[in-house]
């Protein structure tokens, strides 16, 4: 059995000693944080100052909408046809034109011409300049008030509250399955990555013919695991690599963002002290302190996940999904002699990873959905789905359903570490064969 | 007898194609073994078998009159047809780790390997990756890495495919060094001319079965035809004249004018001597030599016999 360390042991030295391998452990989390950044900064930007020549055919009706943050409005009275004549060559950007008969009672719309695509925060924006002057017009017709209309006026949001058999209640987010959702893609991408390494590492071996003499000196299934088993630990390595780098930059920042609230802390105290108005002033603090990025409020969405749980699950799933598809993969590398041969074993292994993956995004949105208690079931789908089931938080039977799940993935392992092994045998002594899978189902009765 | 390695009636089939039918062999303690037969005839599924690469389907492998078990692994030496190293991989590091794989400990492996780089003056490659090394310089690590760890059995299959003849040669006098001093050799190959005047005992196997096996001495013995080669001066028609009834001419050539030299079979229990008595009348005899058959011819006519199934012990 020390052999299969021996063979652990070189799989692992030799990739963690690798220039990618380090790299990657560095960059990765300064990557992640950088496509968050920038998803971030797109879905913020506007686009760029609109110039809106409205077109009016009720005119004057619409010559007071209030222009807004980044465009303005023009008037004129141009008809249409003359308008987009004149379109191309103006300084205009928009042409908002209002049909004539405009009243908000019938099914009417405006229209805007544009060159370039404004943002939906700029055409939703400029939706509601012209709902206020359409309200205004109808507060006129019916004789309300301003002031009257503003009382019925109501703007709510349900609050959706999880309750739990034991009586706790939770404020359900759907925010929190995006954290179940980062650690299924995590999941999925560690499988894909180091799953498609074990197969090159196959592949290596087999063209090399170094395989033969290794074989005399140890089994082709300690091989094969010590091979899987040294891989899946340097995943683990860059997983670990990365959660310390990740602590240490949000560390770092957050004493940043600590300090700073401190000095505005500071500010407004002397500001409260000069106003005496300490209460009033408490207030406001607490107001300001309650952002999303505020690690320290225990209603913040990082709070709410139960962590110990996650992380754990995290570990159970990415070992037992790797392990089901490593000695998959295993198998495609030992059953052909080069990558290109390998497409045609590739595509079965891989779907079932792509459709867990499809699906997990799409519980972002309805986590409720029966698809995905299957799909956290199925081992070959479990690792990916159940992170997101998970990441609401589970109780009651739900705690069987997860018990089953994880028990279906270790058999799912073990069945195809099995199933691998057969092939693998047989695959890695075989060369210059093409091989099919009725070829592979032959080896699968080899004994 | 003293055999380091038995097989007796090893079946294994591929699902449907019989690789190997019944298959005995026996390899005395100490020789060079050659291990013979056309490509295709089953020697390295019989080499994968020794080696517990693979199981057969029935029969047994026995090693020092033992149940071969993983624990003899470590006891044999194997160079497969098919060869290789990590490309990736620095040479020292990578002997150090097959050795390992072998059975040895990190320190011991590393004694025998500075002893074996010195004596092939290569120690400048340690920590050359493998890419980096010509073909031929791959080879003498792969040498070195299959006799690292002393085994009693060493396994050759075509090992000299690929060799260039320098390293041919190096190879070859290193084996020799090591069956003197009392490793066991088994050589596998489809060339039987290459090892003709080097294996003491052979197997022969075609079509997976075992044909001939025995001392190459007495095969040879077994396999003669009473053919000799004379050498003479002196007129070709007065020498078949002489001939008579006692031996029939199968082929003459002309050194040069009046000196032949002539293949001939004895006939009718006619001894060397009945001939020469008969000759030296007639010509000068200047040589006389036993015509011993070749492996091929051997194997050709074991082949084309199939009464021949007889087992020459």
């Amino acid at each position: 059995m020390d052999k299969i360390w021996l063979v652990i042991k070189r799989e692992y030295l030799t990739r963690v000693k690798k220039k990618s391998f380090i790299i990657m452990t560095l960059l990765g989390p300064l990557l992640m944080a950088g496509v968050i950044a920038l998803i971030t900064y797109l879905g913020m930007s506007d686009s760029g100052p609109q110039n809106i020549l409205v077109v009016d055919d009720m005119a004057p009706v619409f010559d007071r909408l209030e222009d807004g943050r980044n465009y303005k409005f023009d008037y004129s009275d141009l008809s249409l046809p003359d308008a987009k004549k004149l379109f191309p060559e103006s300084k205009y950007t928009a042409i908002l034109w209002i049909p004539e008969i405009m009243d908000g009672e019938r099914d009417n719309r405006p229209f805007l011409y544009f060159k370039e695509q404004p943002s939906g925060k700029t055409i939703r924006s400029i939706e509601s300049k012209i709902e206020k002057v359409i309200e205004e017009m109808k507060m006129a017709k019916y004789g309300i008030k301003k002031s009257d209309y503003n009382k019925v006026r109501t703007n709510l949001s349900l609050a959706t509250f999880k309750f739990s058999e034991d009586g706790t209640e939770e404020e359900v987010m759907t925010e929190k399955t995006v954290v179940g959702f980062a650690f299924g893609i995590l999941i999925y991408m560690f499988i894909f990555m180091y799953g498609v390494q074990v197969m090159k590492g196959v592949i290596e071996e087999k063209t090399n013919r170094i395989v033969e003499v290794i074989i005399t000196s140890v089994k082709p299934f300690q091989l094969m695991m010590g091979k899987i088993l040294g891989i899946a630990m340097v995943g683990l390595t860059q997983f670990l690599l990365w959660i310390v780098l990740m602590f240490t930059f949000v560390t770092a920042a957050q004493t940043i963002i600590l300090n700073n609230k401190q000095e505005m802390v500071m500010e407004q105290v002397a500001q409260v002290q000069q106003m005496n108005q300490m209460q009033s002033g408490a207030l406001n603090l607490k107001k300001q302190d309650n952002n999303a990025f505020d690690i320290t409020d225990p209603d913040n969405l990082i709070n709410r996940i139960n962590w110990p749980l996650m992380i754990g699950l995290f570990l159970f799933y990415f070992l037992g999904g790797y392990l089901l598809y490593a000695a998959l993969f295993a198998a495609i590398g030992a059953a052909v002699d080069n990558e290109t041969d390998s497409q045609q074993f590739m595509l079965p292994v891989t779907a079932p990873l792509i459709a867990a993956y499809a699906m997990s995004a799409m519980m972002i949105e309805n986590p409720g959905n029966p698809a995905a208690f299957w799909g956290s079931i199925v081992p070959f789908t479990s690792p990916i789905i159940m992170m997101v089931r998970v990441s609401l938080g589970i109780e009651g039977a739900q705690y069987w359903e997860l018990i089953l799940s994880m028990v279906l993935l270790v058999l799912g392992f073990l069945a195809t570490t099995w199933l691998a092994a057969k092939i693998y045998r047989v695959g890695i002594l075989m060369y210059g064969k093409k091989v099919n899978y009725k070829e592979l189902w032959k080896w699968l009765r080899y004994h | 007898m003293n055999n380091i390695l038995e097989t007796q009636n090893l079946i294994k089939d591929y699902a449907g194609h019989k690789a190997l039918n019944q298959v005995s062999i026996e390899v005395p303690k100490g020789s060079i073994f050659g291990l013979l037969g056309p490509n295709g005839a089953g020697k390295t599924t019989l080499i994968r078998i020794i080696n517990q690469i693979t199981m057969p389907d029935s029969g047994t492998v026995l090693f020092n009159q033992e149940n071969i078990e993983p624990k003899h692994r470590s006891l044999i030496g194997y160079l497969p047809e098919e060869r290789g190293l990590y490309r990736k991989m620095k040479v020292g590091e990578q002997c150090l780790y097959l050795a390992q794989l072998k059975g040895m400990t990190y320190a011991e492996a590393k004694k025998k390997l500075k002893y074996w780089f010195e004596k092939f003056e290569i120690v400048g490659w340690w920590d050359k990756k493998v890419e980096e090394l010509s073909k031929g310089m791959a080879q003498k690590i792969q040498f070195i890495v299959t006799v690292l760890h002393e085994p009693e059995l060493l396994i050759l299959d075509e090992p000299f495919s690929g060799f260039d003849p320098i390293n041919t040669n190096l190879i070859k006098s290193e084996i020799m060094q090591l069956n003197e001093n009392g490793t066991t050799i088994i050589f596998s190959t489809h060339n039987m001319a290459s090892v003709e005047e080097i294996c003491q005992d052979i197997a022969l196997i075609n079509h997976s079965k075992k044909i001939l096996s025995g001392k190459m001495r007495d095969l040879k013995n077994d396999f003669k035809t009473n053919t000799y080669e004379i050498v003479f001066k002196g007129s070709l028609l007065k020498f078949t004249n002489a001939l008579w009834t006692g031996a029939e001419l199968i082929d003459s050539k002309e050194i040069e004018p009046e000196h032949f030299s002539a293949t001939i079979k004895l006939l009718n229990r006619t001894t060397t001597n009945d001939l020469l008595n008969g000759l030296i009348p007639h010509v000068q005899i200047q040589g006389l030599k036993e015509v011993l058959p070749s492996m091929n011819d051997i194997f050709i006519q074991a082949v084309s016999n199939p009464q021949t199934q007889s087992e020459i012990a």
